[in-house]
């Protein structure tokens, strides 16, 4: 393939999900102020799951433990971001260091994402060794771990309490940036070497290795990356949440996160994107719907616990109808 | 003393995880399916023993039964058969996605507080033999796990049904040619498993009156775990697998000191990454076989 061809599909590959992600980041201006909200909600989200298909969609493993590294981001982040004031008064076993010092947006940003990739180089240098169900098992284990820890542990984090008043520095901007951020190292590193070689180990495993392809090298080089990401994606949510608990980053976000990544379809950094502005979307609606939407005139209110129950009835059929998700995983404008 | 009865305490949760580690064992062997919504049949039996709680009893464990195993016979049909030749991936993803559904219908139904089961509750009284405390459930437990297990295990090695379920094991389209009915001998399976489901709801119900739509989740996904560490290729290991998270549970929660007891989840799942860096294809899984699959 020549370098004009190359370049050209970098532009359309990598440049299609930009701009979906600039159009619907413009199009939240349409809309009034809770609904904004939700948009930003949807791009922050949607780092998440990109920053889940980095390990998962490119190297084929299945993980049910990325929301760790979401949680020790969104955690770190929150805890560093309180004010210092506040911290001695609602959490008085914290560590000194912590619980005397306060640090701004973006250095909190930067931390969640060394923390994030931090925990996630330990727990692959133990686990990427694993295939296939101890896998999937084993990434179980470590969720659980995760949130026992920070759910207990009083000395760095709110124990079963949320952490409150972190400053609510994520809007549409920050959103924003932060997805094009991920989106773009996310691409970068799929059309990397290193990408491509994770890429061949899950195509063929065994083939692969006979190329001289070190699988555990490669898996352990995603999951870092993954966890920078997905820390990073964690921060910026907290950042728009304001406050937060263990609770919010475990099974159901665990879940949420896994039926974006399917919906969209696993292999493509495109299905990853759109599954989870699509999934957002729709359960946007639907929780819109449960408060009452005025469709046509009429009034219509969705009885509450629909919108849980749509996403799993979407999932199962998408799962049935496309098992390899709505955009097949292929990429942008690609051809399969 | 007091360590036989920390001893006995954690034999009988071992039993109860044992039997839901059982029914998942059964389907993998079988399907090659880990089934992540085995749990949610208990979820499932315990709303409906509440939904029948003026009926006599005899009645409300008959209703139990038959919506449990309805429901996993359903599942299958609906969900996983269309997917028997999808990915590992797809078909765990899919189980966790029916998982997901069940949840959220029933918490819709009858949201998430607690509703109290009432069934066989003086099973929880029991005997002491010098200050041993022995619960009848735990009696009952270990009875019905050592049973089943072995009845499974006729049911596969000694009769008809069960060679055929082999066969299908083995090798789906080959066991279709032979003329097998394929289709139905999954289909028996999955009753199989919903009635080892409501075996152990009759067990766990006593222990944990109340239920919640996330009443099964926990024991559902211990039993996979279980049956991951145990070893799934064989029906034994996978059910001592079952057992020996639970039982090791029971032991670190006895054994830590009080104020650590918080801990006990990081201390399991720890110990759970240790056994599966260890011996990946499974604890009680002899090496000879490991290196066959």
């Amino acid at each position: 393939m020549s370098a004009s061809t190359d370049r050209r599909r970098d532009v359309v590959q990598g440049g299609g999900p930009l701009v979906i992600v600039v159009v619907v980041a413009l199009a939240s201006l349409l809309f009034g102020q809770s609904v904004q909200l939700q948009f930003h909600t949807a791009l922050v989200t949607s780092a998440m799951v990109v920053g889940f298909y980095v390990f998962t969609g490119n190297s084929g493993v299945i993980s049910f433990g990325h929301v760790s590294f979401v949680a020790v981001g969104a955690f770190a982040a929150g805890m560093l971001s309180m004010p210092a004031g506040q911290k001695a008064g609602v959490f008085p076993n914290l560590f000194g260091w912590l619980r005397d010092s306060s640090i701004g947006n973006l250095p909190s940003l930067l931390i969640a994402a060394v923390v994030g990739g931090l925990f996630a180089l330990v727990v692959g240098a133990a686990l990427v060794r694993l295939d296939g169900l101890a896998a999937g098992i084993a990434t179980v284990a470590v969720l659980g771990i995760t949130r026992n820890v920070l759910r207990n542990w009083d000395k760095i984090g709110p124990g079963a309490k949320a952490i409150p008043s972190i400053p609510q520095t994520t809007g549409l901007w920050q959103a924003t940036w932060s997805l094009v951020l991920v989106v773009v190292i996310a691409y970068a590193y799929q059309r990397s070497p290193a990408g491509r070689r994770l890429r061949a180990t899950r195509e063929d495993p065994l083939a692969a290795q006979g190329s001289g392809i070190s699988v555990y090298r490669e898996r352990l080089i995603a999951l870092t990356l993954s966890g920078v990401l997905c820390g990073f994606a964690g921060a910026v949510y907290v950042h728009l949440l304001g406050s937060v608990t263990t609770d919010q980053v475990y099974l159901k976000l665990t879940f949420l996160l896994l039926t974006m990544l399917v919906i969209g379809g696993t292999t493509s950094l495109l299905g990853a994107l759109v599954g989870g502005l699509l999934v957002s979307g729709v359960n946007s609606l639907l929780f819109e719907g449960e408060k009452g939407i005025d469709l046509f005139g009429a009034s219509v209110t969705l009885p509450t616990g629909t919108s849980e129950i749509a996403l799993g009835v979407a999932m199962v059929i998408v799962l049935l109808a496309r098992p390899t998700g709505i955009t097949r995983g292929v990429e942008f404008l690609a051809r399969r | 003393m007091i360590w036989f009865q920390y001893f006995i305490d954690a034999v009988a949760l071992g039993a109860l995880y044992a039997l839901m580690a059982l029914g998942v064992g059964l389907i993998f062997g079988v399907m090659r399916l880990v089934n992540l919504a085995h749990g949610e049949l208990l979820t499932v039996g315990a709303y409906t023993l509440f939904a029948t709680g003026t009926w006599p009893t005899v009645l409300r464990v008959l209703a139990m039964f038959v919506v449990v195993v309805a429901l996993a016979v359903v599942m299958e049909r609906v969900a996983f058969r269309p997917l028997r030749t999808a990915s590992p991936a797809t078909m765990l993803v899919m189980t966790f996605a029916v998982s997901a559904l069940i949840r959220a219908i029933v918490q819709k139904r009858w949201t998430a507080q607690g509703k109290a089961i009432n069934l066989f509750n003086d099973l929880n009284k029991g005997f002491d033999v010098g200050d041993i405390r022995i619960k009848y459930v735990t009696i009952l437990s270990i009875v019905c796990g050592a049973a089943l297990l072995g009845g499974v295990n006729l049911l596969l090695n000694r009769t008809e049904l069960g060679l055929q379920m082999r066969a299908v094991a083995t090798d789906t389209r080959i066991a279709q040619a032979l003329g097998i009915r394929t289709g139905r001998i999954v289909t028996i399976v999955f009753v199989v498993s919903g009635l080892l489901a409501g075996v152990a709801l009759i067990l766990f119900a006593p222990q944990r009156a109340q239920v919640t739509p996330d009443y099964g989740l926990q024991i559902g996904l211990i039993a996979v775990i279980g049956v991951v560490i145990g070893g799934m290729d064989r029906l034994g290991p996978a059910t001592l697998g079952g057992f020996a998270i639970g039982f090791a549970t029971s032991m670190m929660f006895n054994i830590l000191p009080k104020a650590q007891r918080v801990f006990l989840d990081s201390a399991v799942y720890g110990l759970v990454i240790v056994v599966l860096l260890v011996r990946p294809a499974g604890l009680f899984q002899r090496e000879r076989q490991v290196t066959r699959a």
